[in-house]
C-alpha cells in the first residue's frame, strides 16, 4: 500500500508536467521550464533514495529500503528526461553540438556524468544482477555517491547571482555523503581496535 | 505614435510579435527576485510615481529629469528584437525616444567618453535586494561607450504594445539597446552619470569572464557556460522550440557594425 502510495507520489511532478505542458502552463519558454523541472526532480529524488538508508539506520523507518531501488528508478526516469529534454530542446540532436558542450562546457559534462554513473545502476538493479553480481553489486551500486555529487556540481555551476537553491542542493547531498564518511570511519576505527 | 523616421534604418522588424502576456509574465529584473515569474508577481511593489533621474558627471548642464519631463519627449514605436543572455529572444513593440536627445539636453562635455545607469536600488519595494543568498552589489549598474549611446537605435522607452511599460519590465523608464545582450538594457533608471573612464557594470563585478562591458550580441563568441550560437525565439514550444540562428550584433550589424571596425570582439566581449 505504501509502495503504491510513494510510486504514485513520485509519479505526480511527471503527470504535473504532462498536465502544465498540455495546457500552456509552462509558459513562454517551455523548454527552460522542462529542463529545470525534470533535473530538479532528478535531484530530489536522488537525494530522497539517499535518505533512506540512513533513516533504516538510525530507525525511524525500519522498511526504508524496500522503496530504495523504486526511488532510485524515479530519479534515473527523471535524468532520462532530462537528457532528453536537452537534446530535443537545446541542441536539437546535432551530434556536433552535443560534442561541443560536452567538451566545452564542464557543467554540461558533469550532468551527462550523473546520468552516466545511474545508467549501470538502473541496468542492474533487477533481483536477477542483484543475484549475479554478489558482492560486487554493492560495489558498483557505490556509483550513487559520484553521481549525487556530479548532480550538485551540475547545478552549481549554473548557479548565476542568486546562489542560495545551489547552495541548498550542496548542504543536503554534503549531509547525505558525510553521514555514511563518519559511519565508515568509526567502523574502521573499530576493527582496528578488535584487531590490534 | 510617430513613425520612426527612417524605415531602412532597422528602426522596426518586420517579424512576428512575442505576445504581450509573455513579454509581461517572462521576466529578467533581479530586484524582485531571480525566478522568470517573480517580477510579474512582485514589482507592484515599487513606486512609480514620483520618478526622477538624476544626470550628471561630464555634462554642462547637470540636472534632474522629472516624470512630467520624460513623458515630454516626443514618442515613436520601435519592434526590436530582444536576444538575451541566456540564448532566448523576443520580439517586442517598444515606444520610446532615442537616448541621444535626453543626453543633448544636458549638453554632454568633450571629456564624456561613457554613460553610466543605475537602476532604482529601494530595499522596501524590491524583494529579491533583500535575498541574503543575492551576490549582486545593488543597485544595478550598466554602461555604455558614448558612441554606442548617442546612437539613433539606441533607445529610452516608457511603453510597450502602445502602453506604459508595466513595472516588471522596468517603468517608468528604461534603456533599450538591441544589438547588445538584454542585461545591458538597464530597467528602471534613476541615474545618468557621463564619466571618462569606462564604468564598472554589475555583471562585470559579478563574473567579468562571462559578461563583458560590451556584450554585443554575438554567435561567434559564446558565454563561457554555453553556447550563443543559437537562440530560442519565445514563444517556443516543446515540440517546436523554435531554435533560430544568432544574427551577429542582433541582426544590426549594418546600423551599428562602424561602431566596433577593427576591434577585437572576442577581447572585448
Amino acid at each position: 500500500m505504501l509502495w503504491l502510495l510513494l510510486f504514485l507520489a513520485a509519479l505526480a511532478p511527471f503527470l504535473w508536467l504532462v498536465f502544465l505542458a498540455q495546457g500552456g502552463g509552462l509558459g513562454p519558454d517551455p523548454a527552460r521550464e522542462l529542463m529545470h523541472f525534470t533535473g530538479e526532480w532528478a535531484l530530489y529524488l536522488l537525494a530522497f533514495t539517499l535518505c533512506l538508508t540512513p533513516m533504516r539506520r538510525l530507525g525511524l523507518w525500519s522498511r526504508a529500503l524496500r522503496y530504495r531501488r523504486m526511488m532510485g528508478m524515479f530519479a534515473f526516469f527523471y535524468g532520462c528526461l532530462h537528457l532528453l529534454g536537452f537534446a530535443q530542446l537545446y541542441v536539437g540532436w546535432s551530434g556536433a553540438l552535443i560534442a561541443e558542450e560536452l567538451l566545452e562546457r564542464p557543467y554540461i559534462l558533469a550532468g551527462f556524468l550523473g546520468w552516466l554513473f545511474m545508467l549501470p545502476l538502473a541496468i542492474t538493479s533487477t533481483r536477477g544482477w542483484q543475484r549475479r553480481l554478489g558482492r560486487k553489486w554493492v560495489s558498483l551500486h557505490k556509483l550513487v555517491y559520484p553521481a549525487a555529487i556530479a548532480g550538485v556540481v551540475h547545478v552549481f555551476w549554473q548557479a548565476r547571482s542568486d546562489i542560495g537553491e545551489a547552495l541548498l542542493y550542496v548542504a543536503i547531498v554534503t549531509v547525505l555523503l558525510a553521514y555514511r564518511l563518519v559511519l565508515r570511519l568509526r567502523t574502521e576505527s573499530q576493527r582496528r581496535a578488535q584487531t590490534a | 505614435f510617430a513613425a520612426a523616421g527612417d524605415a531602412g534604418a532597422g528602426f522596426t522588424t518586420s517579424e512576428a510579435l512575442t505576445p504581450e502576456g509573455d513579454v509581461k509574465s517572462y521576466c529578467n529584473f533581479y530586484e524582485f527576485g531571480t525566478d522568470k515569474g517573480d517580477p510579474a508577481k512582485y514589482a507592484s511593489e515599487m513606486t512609480t510615481d514620483p520618478w526622477s533621474i538624476e544626470v550628471d558627471g561630464m555634462v554642462n548642464k547637470p540636472g534632474k529629469l522629472n516624470l512630467e519631463d520624460i513623458m515630454g519627449f516626443e514618442l515613436e514605436e520601435r519592434i526590436y528584437r530582444f536576444r538575451c543572455v541566456e540564448a532566448w529572444s523576443m520580439v517586442v513593440p517598444w515606444i520610446g525616444f532615442p537616448l541621444y536627445k535626453l543626453l543633448e539636453k544636458f549638453e554632454p562635455t568633450s571629456d564624456a567618453k561613457y554613460v553610466e545607469f543605475r537602476t532604482l536600488y529601494r530595499r522596501s519595494e524590491m524583494r529579491g535586494t533583500r535575498s541574503f543568498t543575492n551576490i549582486i552589489d545593488w543597485p544595478y549598474r550598466e554602461g555604455l561607450r558614448m558612441d554606442e549611446a548617442m546612437h539613433p537605435l539606441t533607445l529610452m522607452a516608457v511603453g510597450m504594445y502602445g502602453k506604459t511599460l508595466p513595472n516588471q519590465n522596468g517603468a517608468p523608464i528604461r534603456l533599450v539597446v538591441p544589438w547588445k545582450y538584454g542585461f545591458k538594457s538597464i530597467k528602471s533608471v534613476v541615474q545618468i552619470r557621463l564619466t571618462s573612464k569606462q564604468p564598472d557594470t554589475s555583471w562585470q563585478a559579478l563574473a567579468a569572464s562571462e559578461y563583458g562591458f560590451y556584450s554585443n550580441v554575438n554567435p561567434e563568441v559564446d558565454h563561457p557556460r554555453w553556447s550563443q550560437r543559437y537562440e530560442r525565439r519565445l514563444p517556443s514550444t516543446l515540440l517546436n522550440p523554435n531554435r533560430i540562428p544568432t544574427q551577429k550584433f542582433n541582426g544590426y550589424e549594418e546600423q551599428v557594425g562602424a561602431l566596433y571596425a577593427g576591434m577585437d570582439l572576442s577581447k572585448y566581449y
